[in-house]
């Protein structure tokens, strides 16, 4: 069942909401008040009206097109990587680089979507899971999941820059702007920033084929399946731009060799965005993940240890028992004192 | 081929008498010579070569046979607005025989043809224009009598060498669409050996003027690629060359015809441009010499791949190009990316020997600290001695 969690961006200032919490959490443990000991948490499922995209690999021509409006969107900065330093070339996400379209390579690399002697191309960016390993471990109140839409945001006025989000996310996706004194988190919002004037992803937005594609995570989950269930090399008409709604910008295309599998219904619950791919997902840097998410198993574990507040109060009680055996007194010495000559 | 400077051919005599034959002031035809050259891709010398092989060796016979087309080819070759372009085409070649610019009629015509064909057994240079006809015969398309086949046979038997001009010439084209009803096929097909082809709807008259100069010059057809293509016109992408190609990296596109971005000249990938996928000169030589943007993408058109077969004429202009290279900016990062380097020698034994110093000066501290706190025990004690004895 979805566990709804609390809508922090009602409050105007997480960080005294945070304190608040603190406070109260400290005043009850205070009053001796014992919580019951946490149940297994279950794994989080997408609320009705998630938002994603699809991001379809046999489609993406590599025109990076994506990558330059997402950056024109977040208003970033070019990365280069190149010694010339003319073209924008992130290697990575990064603090400034929020989508990335990585390559597969493999032997001569002479025909597109062959998992030998091929390439293929691969979207980088925020899955937007349903379960967020970053909402979990984030400390404070900065990483939120939208109960409506299920954007994953990120907040940097509560965030206190601990990089936990960094290290928890297994695709990689959220990183610091190491550089800045004042750095932030850097990760795709799917241009949150940009609904209310009409407008959603840039980078479906811009998409000339289509691949990436925005809408109802619902309504995307059922168009890539119709594309599973296609012949490959038949024509069938792929839609661009956000399938949910807007203008109709349909064209007639091949149906590639897709792989049996849409990334993303799924792995740890399952994620907004999802993929499609002619190249074994592993080989292209989409890990193969069990449907129960890890934010639910560390979860979990932490709330049943930490469940009353049983295991401090172990491990003080441990520690005190060893300091005893340890400390002896003067007083109870026998006489060994120094100057006793 | 011996003299590779332009500037000692001025005072050529032979030089004079050329450009007076092609009624054009010898500047100007030193200049044509030097274009051809360049657009051929030849090294430097090789314009004082072709402005000696055009004023002196003989004009070759030339025999231009149509067959299933619209004659666009040979239009679009006559209304080239480069200088005295057309009095090349008819006097650097000595064209005997073509249908749309004859003279000449009837049986008169098909003499001009075999004589040629006798006086030159072996030397004369064949254009083929259309695409010919094999179903049932080949009876869809009769010249004098005779099928585009038995034509086309013929009259490559003792030719020099087979130039297809034209994409239905050069496999087909636009008379091989699905379903094809008269089997229309290409010369190279026809004939069962590869000829040179100059694919184009129209081609550009510059790829096939250079690649007759170019036989003209050194006796032999210019390098081709594997469709029979010259390399030096047909071996780059249009994309790759593509004035709006800035447009395409940067993702603006043409959502339809006539909005924001299309005025604003905006990529056409969106709408269908086969650019990507079709290998031509197009946007850097462009068409009829009237200047910049005189192209298809130029003008807002997408490209239709007609130089491409597979492409033109049988892809449908609303579907997406398949893009074929993945070029500037080519830099794609790998899935995995390994970025920074380990520990350089130098680095790790700085960062050892200031741990080492850190550990040394951390031990001596507490030693120190206990040796001063024995020597303060030691000095309470003799004072208490001390005390007590007194």
């Amino acid at each position: 069942m979805p566990t709804t969690r609390p809508d922090v961006s009602a409050d105007g200032n997480p960080r005294r909401q945070f304190l608040k919490g603190c406070a109260a959490t400290g005043a009850a443990v205070a009053a001796g008040a014992v919580s019951t000991t946490a149940a297994a948490r279950e794994t989080y499922q997408r609320p009705p009206e998630a938002l994603g995209l699809l991001y379809d690999a046999t489609l993406c021509i590599g025109c990076k097109a994506c990558v330059a409006a997402c950056k024109r969107a977040n208003n970033n900065p070019a990365v280069f990587s190149t010694a010339d330093k003319l073209w924008d070339t992130p290697l990575d996400t990064s603090g400034y680089t929020f989508n990335i379209i990585k390559m597969y390579r493999s032997g001569t690399m002479t025909t597109k979507d062959d998992e030998t002697n091929g390439y293929a191309f691969m979207k980088t960016s925020c899955m937007h899971c349903a379960d967020p390993s970053c909402v979990s471990a984030c400390p404070v109140t900065a990483m939120v999941k939208d109960p409506t839409t299920g954007i994953v945001a990120y907040d940097p006025q509560a965030c206190v820059g601990c990089r936990y989000c960094v290290v928890a996310c297994p695709f990689g996706i959220p990183k610091y702007q190491y550089d800045s004194p004042t750095g932030k988190i850097g990760k795709c919002e799917l241009c949150r920033h940009r609904h209310k004037d009409g407008h959603y992803s840039a980078c479906a937005e811009v998409c000339p084929t289509g691949a990436t594609l925005y809408g109802r995570t619902s309504d995307l989950l059922s168009e890539a399946k119709r594309r599973l269930a296609l012949q490959p090399g038949s024509v069938t008409t792929y839609p661009r731009g956000n399938l949910s709604g807007g203008a109709d910008q349909s064209y007639e295309g091949y149906v590639g060799n897709y792989k049996q599998h849409v990334y993303g219904e799924t792995e740890y619950g399952g994620t907004q965005v999802l993929k499609l791919s002619a190249v074994d997902f592993e080989k292209v840097g989409m890990p193969y993940l069990s449907p129960k998410s890890s934010a639910s198993t560390s979860e979990t574990i932490q709330h049943t240890l930490y469940g009353g507040l049983l295991m401090p109060f172990a491990v003080l009680g441990a520690m005190t028992y060893v300091a005893k055996r340890n400390v002896h007194h003067e007083d109870d010495a026998p006489a060994d004192e120094p100057g006793k000559e | 081929m011996a003299n590779t400077s332009l500037l000692k051919l001025e005072g050529d005599a032979g030089i004079t008498a050329a450009s007076e034959r092609l009624g054009m002031p010898r500047r100007e035809f030193l200049q044509f010579c030097a274009t051809v050259a360049a657009g051929l891709g030849l090294p430097q010398g090789a314009d004082a070569a072709v402005a000696e092989a055009l004023a002196t060796r003989k004009r070759p016979s030339v025999i231009w046979l149509h067959f299933q087309e619209c004659t666009g080819c040979t239009e679009s070759m006559l209304r080239a607005e480069h200088p005295t372009l057309e009095k090349l085409i008819l006097d650097v070649i000595s064209l005997d025989y073509h249908e749309t610019l004859f003279a000449a009629a009837g049986h008169q015509a098909e003499q001009a043809r075999k004589t040629a064909m006798a006086e030159n057994k072996g030397r004369y240079l064949l254009v083929v224009e259309g695409a010919i006809p094999t179903r049932d015969g080949g009876i869809y398309c009769k010249v004098g009598g005779q099928t585009a086949i038995d034509l086309t046979r013929e009259c490559a038997a003792d030719a020099a060498a087979v130039i297809a001009i034209g994409s239905c010439a050069s496999w087909g084209g636009m008379p091989a669409t699905d379903p094809n009803p008269t089997g229309a096929s290409g010369v190279a097909a026809v004939l069962g050996k590869p000829v040179v082809t100059i694919p184009g709807c129209p081609p550009n008259p510059y790829n096939f003027l250079s690649t007759v100069v170019h036989f003209l010059t050194f006796g032999s057809l210019p390098p081709v690629d594997g469709l029979g293509r010259p390399t030096f016109a047909y071996s780059r992408l249009i994309h790759e060359n593509c004035e709006r190609r800035a447009h395409f990296d940067a993702g603006r596109f043409v959502i339809e015809f006539g909005d924001e971005g299309h005025r604003k000249g905006y990529c056409l990938y969106k709408v269908g441009c086969k650019g990507p996928e079709t290998y031509a000169n197009c946007p850097t030589v462009l068409f009829g010499d009237a200047g910049a943007g005189t192209w298809p993408v130029g003008c807002g058109c997408p490209c239709i791949g007609c130089t491409e077969q597979g492409v033109g004429f049988s892809k449908p202009i609303h579907m997406l190009a398949k893009v074929k290279n993945a070029e500037p900016p080519q830099q794609y990062p790998r899935i995995v990316e390994e970025q920074g380097m380990g520990a350089t020698l130098g680095s790790a034994a700085i960062l050892a020997a200031v741990a080492g110093a850190a550990a040394g000066g951390t031990a001596m501290v507490a030693r120190n600290l206990g040796l001063s706190h024995k020597a303060e025990e030691a000095e309470k004690a003799r004072t208490a001695g001390e005390r007590t004895e007194v």
